[in-house]
């Protein structure tokens, strides 16, 4: 492709599951081809040839994004820089390896001549004490990018010291709390911030970020409004004095990753909280909800969230009547994907007039039956009802429902596993 | 130690309901790691003065199942929870992670179809290694994945024992969260059910975000050669022992390193063991004694790998060995058939 394309001004290799074959990809660009505005591999696994990387980005002089992979070095890095001081997005490699002095000094200085630099990605495996060659870059920084470096919270609280101008921020939850707090202190412009988990899946340690940080953010941060929040323990209370702070949210996706969770300290359920979400952010058009739910959440969404278009449940509500409030009252709804929940047919055919308004819906592991399918397709032919079942469960059992309103007719790709109704 | 740690169970599965019985056999969850109850683990063990059928004291306060993490309880329960460093206790005794409908508690409804067959079936048909878990990411910034043309959704242990039926019941709460007494009983064997039910494409997290993460780490043990961020703790129990340790593998650089360690730890442990070789207190156990105890016939070390298999410790080069170990095993060379022949031949011999 690359040889076919003499005018191409992206290349764009998004996050994904590559089957990195390596190659020399990079070599396929003639000296010749100077027009690449684009170039992101971040996300191939394989070495590649730095020379030809480096010859590549010395000529495109219109280079403005280059998201690098993690075998380029820090000291490569800075040879690229050198020779790109335009761009405008970076994507480090990996940022971890040992540095001479000398060679500090000589990344430092690359990167600070890239003034119109205001998007920062990668810093892969970040050691700490390499941050501050960043600094000079930070001062005109509108989006961080640190998803893949545990940063330790003393460590982004000085980074962030120098980063007065970010609008997005994204990082592990290495960062804890006190990080969070950090953010609030530093970055008052701040609009949208995801906190992902390091150790998502490891039950052995917590750490991680709870709701004080969210709540630190949100003082310092009345700008927020789009979050993404994964943590391990969250109260009513936090999230309702959140969104006193910051009622602007479009986006509010909070993630209480143990299923189920109940407030930690009153023992309550979540439903107050998302209750505070819809009740004061007239603008939300996209929620996440988790932890203990009962249906009293849904109907708070059903009657006030009436701007929300995408909508994902897992592990909530307590019968049919919560997903009756959300198709009955959320009239911009389109997306919906609900997994693990109490709702049947009843809940599903309540929402039989709806369907066709939305882009899809997506239910699995919920109470719905084939026949609860059949009914809604039979009654709705201009939608495709798929069902997905799985190994050695009832027949009767709609395992995964995908709903969606097409005109060409059930897809004929698809494996034999899904059936469409 | 051992017939105490049985009875212990046995009470406790004979105590519990049959709906929770059903409920957990089907599952087929075992608890994979014990705290050994009822002893030790609660400092105030004598708080509730109950006693149970056994005579044994049992802090049902302590083991009574609330829903919230460890440190954020009320003020009672602190101390409780002081044994615990890590304050893993509460956290473990909590959650009935498995989201299939018939442990739905958490919403106390009735029009729940106890799916009891479903999710045996789903643990059954779906046993997937972390990897594989959080799905076919290919959606772009859902919170959960989309199904497409490959998701897979299932209830999956993270690896579903193999350890058979004599172990632990998890405190799956099949019926509504109302009721905490039966639950208590349950806990009473398993107030630390420390193997959470890994759910399928929860926490909604992209794969490609947990395969970077998971190679970042790699990545940092290789590059600088010692420990990566975070540690590696790993839980190591020992056949016979009352209560289980904890090692960080980031901690050792070689076999050699940990078994060192390990004899260490659990030296207190075989003193005791004297007695089940029919010696009782005679012998006095010097390091050099536990050393032939733990290399020779005795013992084998093994551990869980991430494929729920257990394995002989040694056989693959040590990175390799930390990647994959979850937990360790300090077992009799009796219950290692299969596992360590020579240890077997050995022991065979001194018979």
């Amino acid at each position: 492709m690359i040889e076919e394309e003499m005018n191409l001004t992206e290349l764009d290799i998004q996050e994904n599951g590559i089957d990195d074959k390596g190659g020399s990809w990079l070599s396929c660009f003639p000296e010749s081809f100077t027009s690449l505005e684009v170039l992101n591999f971040a996300n191939l696994s394989s070495d590649i040839n730095f020379d030809a990387l480096e010859r590549l980005v010395g000529r495109c002089k219109s280079m403005r994004v280059l998201k690098l992979n993690r075998s380029v070095s820090l000291e490569q890095l800075q040879r690229l820089l050198v020779n790109a001081p335009q761009l405008a997005e970076l994507g480090t490699g990996s940022f971890s390896e040992e540095l001479t002095f000398r060679q500090y000094v000589e990344l430092e200085s690359a990167l600070s001549n890239c003034q119109n630099m205001h998007t920062l990605y990668g810093l892969w495996d970040a050691k700490g004490i390499y941050l501050p060659a960043l600094y000079p870059v930070c001062t005109h920084l509108t989006f961080l990018n640190l998803s893949y470096a545990a940063l330790r919270s003393d460590e982004l609280a000085k980074l962030l010291a120098h980063c007065p101008r970010l609008k997005r921020l994204w990082v592990l939850d290495t960062v804890e709390d006190k990080g969070l707090e950090a953010v609030g202190l530093n970055c008052p412009l701040l609009e949208e911030l995801r906190v992902f988990p390091a150790d998502p899946f490891d039950e052995e340690i917590i750490h991680g970020v709870t709701e004080a940080g969210f709540v630190a953010v949100s003082f310092g941060c009345p700008r927020l409004h789009y979050v993404l929040y994964f943590c391990r323990q969250m109260t009513n209370a936090a999230v309702a004095t959140i969104v006193q702070n910051c009622p602007d949210f479009t986006h509010f996706r909070l993630c209480i990753m143990n299923p189920g969770q109940p407030d930690y300290i009153t023992n309550e359920p979540m439903d107050e909280a998302f209750g505070a979400v819809v009740k004061t952010c007239t603008k939300l058009q996209r929620l996440s909800v988790s932890g203990r739910l009962t249906d009293l959440t849904f109907e708070y969404i059903g009657r006030y969230a009436k701007n929300l278009e995408t909508l994902s449940v897992a592990f909530a509500g307590s019968s049919d009547w919560g997903m009756q409030c959300v198709m009955g009252g959320c009239s911009k709804l389109r997306k919906l994907e609900i997994r693990d929940c109490p709702f049947g047919n009843a809940a599903l055919l309540s929402g039989l007039e709806k369907y066709e308004s939305m882009r899809s819906l997506w239910m699995s592991a919920c109470n719905v039956t084939m026949n609860g399918c059949r009914l809604l397709a039979r009654e709705m032919p201009r939608l495709n009802v798929e069902v997905m079942k799985e190994d050695g469960s009832d027949d009767s059992q709609a395992d995964k429902v995908y709903v969606y309103r097409s005109i060409a007719g059930p897809r004929r790709d698809a494996p034999p596993s899904v059936l469409t109704l | 130690m051992s017939p105490l740690l049985l009875g212990v169970e046995e009470e406790g599965q004979s105590r519990v309901s049959s709906s929770s019985v059903e409920c957990i056999s089907q599952n087929g969850l075992g608890i994979r790691e014990w705290n050994y109850l009822g002893l030790s683990d609660f400092c105030s063990v004598d708080s509730s003065g109950v006693l149970d059928d056994n005579g044994n004291n049992l802090n049902l306060k302590a083991t009574e199942l609330r829903l919230g993490l460890p440190g954020s309880q009320s003020p009672e329960r602190e101390t409780e929870l002081c044994f615990l460093n890590s304050g893993k206790l509460d956290e473990k005794t909590l959650f009935p992670l498995l989201p299939s409908k018939d442990v739905i508690c958490s919403s106390s409804q009735k029009s729940v179809v106890t799916g009891n067959k479903r999710g045996f079936s789903e643990v059954k048909g779906a046993i997937y290694t972390e990897k594989k878990w959080v799905g076919s990411g290919a959606v772009p910034d859902s919170q959960f994945l989309q199904p497409v043309s490959h998701g897979k959704y299932s209830v999956a242990q993270a690896s579903v024992k193999k350890d058979g039926p004599a172990n632990e019941i998890q405190e799956q709460p099949c019926t509504s969260n109302g009721t905490k007494v039966n639950r208590t009983d349950i806990s009473n064997n398993s107030s630390a059910p420390t193997a959470k039910a890994q759910v399928v494409g929860w926490p909604p997290i992209r794969s490609f975000r947990t395969k970077t993460l998971t190679t970042s780490s790699k990545n940092n043990d290789e590059v600088d050669g010692k420990p990566g961020p975070g540690t590696l703790f790993v839980k190591v129990s020992m056949d016979g022992a009352p209560y289980l340790r904890k090692v960080d593998l980031r901690m050792y650089s070689t076999y050699q390193e940990l078994s060192s360690a390990l004899e260490k730890m659990f030296s207190c442990f075989t003193l005791g063991q004297c007695g089940a070789h029919g010696t009782p207190g005679k012998e006095i156990l010097s390091e050099s004694k536990l050393k032939d105890l733990l290399h020779g016939s005795e013992y084998v070390l093994t551990y869980e790998d991430k494929d729920g298999d257990w394995m002989l410790v040694g056989d693959v080069p040590w990175e390799m060995f930390i990647e994959t170990c979850r937990r360790l095993k300090i077992m009799k060379s009796a219950d290692a058939i299969g596992l360590a022949p020579k240890a077997m031949d050995k022991s065979k011999k001194d018979c």
